[in-house]
């Protein structure tokens, strides 16, 4: 049985609280001991004084574009890609080719994952066949394959009569209903935030409305069905407002912060690189601190990177052609480091809970915790590394960032799956 | 130059506006001259290469860089080869193999120019981006003013109508506010696009509380699609609620200049008698389009290619 020893590093556990320096020994996939100046022949030795020692992350929304997309990413770079960032589980989306929602596909997931992946795999299942927003994907069986819960991320169900149905369907097993909030009508032919900087850009904007009037009814929806809705990539103050109101009533939501929509304002689009488009948007100043006061106070439970690799001929194009999204795995801990906590915005229990604990519980996975018979899936990171971030040296195959060549706090040093390095 | 190329007027220094508006003053005899022809840009080609219709602009560079003496060549495309057909960066590679010297463009998108930038040496004049800019209108509207009233400064210009969709209305806004004109835009609501005020402009949605004590008034075509976009009820409301009439003008100052950048929809953005009215700058703002053009022109492939 292979052994591992992490020496002198700073055990942040929110399950049990734990903030400490401690030695962990892991035997095999779990963790055997934990404790002071523990010593053991026969160990591959980590030397973790002054890392933090988190349970491995969890990315509860990224695309490894497989099947369909492969020229974009494939579950074996995706999840190197994730391992690299420090993730040890990634549930990836449901947007493939073809869909992700018959059993078949999440069956297909789960054996590719197994023989390339690096990381685990769970896969997001559809809420409607063939994400088209008639009919409902198979939820029950679904689930018994194990679809780590369901979204038509990107496609967002736009009858409300059918997604209060999908609501009280998956309310049977109580399964997670992961809802991209945004009406179509609304940003339709948007590129950016529609706001001071869309219109000194001249660009057709997205108003912040057409996420939030979507935010609205999936609340309400909630409230009158009972079941867990999660709001992905939340990015306006209202909607974040809104969430924290709804949780204050008891209703059953949750929601995500992506890394881009704490660290970068839609300044950031002027000079117009592709690599700033988006979806939802980058917002305004005061959107990205109301996303950020909602991380400190648990408003936003869970930080996802929405991790949407692109080949570049997807982006270099002109604005409006360009695709949607930024290849987020890998910047994911240095952004979160930087700019939340370095400046004391979380501490870091919150950030391993926002990162690990509080996705494994919405996904209900045994994961998010360190403890003694638990699953070894740990993530070291050095919090004090200065790195510059180099998007060709990127794992994932997409290279779409617009964080290449910022300079950024915090470094993965090892990410542990199941007892081993990957 | 200090540039090397025309992408947008936000991009230029005061100095610069006013060394192409200068020069333009020079350009304008050149016209009127009977051989209307010059040797300046003799060998150079210039290659317009329009993604949207246009007649006005493309004529009018056509027409500049032939009384510079200038070879030109059109590469005639369509908004649907922008989707299906090669990409623009292939486009732009294909022109620097060929060595044009200038490249003018139209696209319906925001910022392709900058994109062909990056693969092209050649200099590249910005004939219309999206909803974005349209640098050579407002050099030659400023041009236009400056010449009936000696002055940017101080002067109060209303721009009125679809302000959203406008890439006029946004770089005149650029200029204007950059050489010290006081600027009011009047419009639906509809058709203002958020934060405009941070742009440094008054904003009203009663063109007759806009155009008070106005030196220029200047409209904009409304396009009947944007009815269809349920952005304005009727063309006839939209005359009634912001069409420039005898009434607006009593407000304005008596000397207001009227300007449009055509093509006018006669009796919806401004009334016939007005179009044709003494006050009206509509067809010299044409003749000087040409003028603003050939300094451009002169200009940017002067200094501008290395």
């Amino acid at each position: 049985m292979e052994r591992i020893l992490i020496k002198g590093g700073r055990l942040i556990d929110p399950a049990s609280g734990i903030d400490a320096v401690k030695d962990i020994l892991v035997e095999g996939s779990k963790i055997a001991k934990i404790g002071s100046g523990l010593n053991t022949d026969d160990v591959t030795l980590i030397n973790a004084e002054g890392m933090l020692i988190f349970p491995g992350l969890i990315d509860m929304h990224v695309h490894l574009r497989e099947p369909g997309f492969e020229y974009k990413e494939t579950i074996e770079s995706g999840t190197k890609s994730a391992a690299a960032g420090g993730f040890t589980t990634v549930a990836c989306m449901p947007n493939t080719y073809p869909v992700i929602d018959s059993p078949a596909m999440v069956e297909y997931i789960y054996l590719k994952a197994e023989k390339e992946g690096h990381v685990k795999v769970k896969p997001v299942a559809a809420i409607t066949k063939g994400q088209q927003g008639e009919e409902l994907s198979p939820i029950g069986e679904l689930v018994q394959y194990g679809a780590a819960a369901f979204s038509d991320d990107g496609h967002p169900v736009s009858s409300s009569n059918l997604m209060r149905r999908a609501m009280e369907y998956a309310s049977m097993w109580d399964a997670l209903i992961i809802s991209h909030c945004e009406d179509p009508e609304l940003s339709r032919d948007g590129v950016m935030n529609e706001g001071e900087m869309s219109t000194m850009l001249g660009m057709r904007g997205i108003p912040s409305v057409a996420e939030e009037t979507m935010v609205a009814r999936e609340i309400a929806l909630s409230r009158y069905t009972g079941c867990r809705v999660h709001i992905a990539h939340i990015s306006t103050k209202a909607s974040v407002e809104m969430v924290r109101r709804a949780k204050a009533e008891g209703i059953r939501i949750s929601a995500e912060a992506a890394p881009h929509h704490f660290s970068l304002t839609d300044a950031a689009v002027d000079g117009y690189s592709s690599m700033t488009k988006v979806n939802p948007p980058l917002r305004s100043g005061e959107d990205v601190e109301a996303v950020i006061r909602g991380l400190k106070d648990g408003t936003v439970d869970a930080i996802a990177t929405d991790h949407a690799p692109h080949h570049r001929d997807d982006k270099e194009v002109e604005y409006s052609m360009a695709a949607f999204g930024i290849s987020g795995l890998e910047t994911a801990v240095p952004l979160a480091v930087t700019h939340l906590l370095r400046p004391g915005v979380l501490t870091p229990l919150q950030l391993a809970e926002r990162m690990s604990l509080a996705p494994a519980k919405l996904l209900k996975l045994d994961a998010g915790y360190i403890a003694e018979g638990g699953p070894a899936d740990i993530t070291i990171i050095d919090p004090e590394a200065e790195i510059t971030v180099d998007t060709e040296k990127f794992l994932s195959k997409g290279k779409n960032s617009p964080f290449d060549g910022m300079r950024l706090w915090g470094r993965v040093v090892h990410t542990i799956v199941e007892g081993r390095m990957v | 130059m200090r540039i090397k190329n025309l992408l947008g007027i936000r991009d230029l220094e005061n100095e610069d506006i006013l060394q192409i508006l200068d020069t333009a003053v020079l350009m304008k005899p050149i016209m009127e001259t009977k051989n209307k022809r010059t040797n300046y840009l003799l060998g150079k080609i210039m290659v317009t290469l329009f993604y949207e219709p246009s007649t006005r602009t493309r004529v009018s560079f056509e027409l500049a860089a032939k009384y510079l003496g200038a070879t030109i060549t059109n590469i005639s495309t369509s908004a649907s080869s922008v989707m299906k057909g090669e990409t623009l960066i292939d486009t732009a590679r294909t022109l620097q193999a060929m060595g044009v010297d200038v490249v003018v463009m139209r696209h319906p998108m925001t910022a392709a120019h900058r994109l062909l930038d990056q693969y092209l040496d050649a200099v590249i004049i910005n004939a219309g981006d999206g909803i974005n800019e349209h640098p050579t209108q407002a050099l030659l509207d400023m041009f236009t003013i400056r010449e009936k009233k000696g002055t940017l400064k101080g002067l109060k210009v209303v721009i009125a109508g679809d302000i959203l969709h406008s890439r006029v209305a946004r770089s005149n806004i650029w200029g204007l506010t950059r050489l010290g004109a006081r600027v009011a835009l009047a419009g639906p609501a509809t058709l203002i696009p958020k934060g405009i005020e941070r742009m440094g402009v008054e904003v009203y949605h009663d063109i007759k509380q806009a155009a008070v004590d106005a030196d220029v008034i200047m409209g904009l075509r409304i396009q009947l699609e944007r009815q269809k976009n349920g952005l304005f009820p009727s063309l006839r409301e939209y005359n009634m609620l912001f069409g420039i009439d005898d009434k607006v003008l009593e407000v304005a100052k008596e000397d207001v200049l009227i300007m449009h950048p055509g093509p006018t929809n006669r009796g919806v953005e401004m009334s016939s008698e007005i179009i044709d009215s003494e006050s009206s700058a509509i067809e010299e703002q044409v003749t000087n389009g040409v003028a603003v053009r050939m300094a451009l022109l002169y200009l940017l492939t002067r200094e501008g290619v290395s």
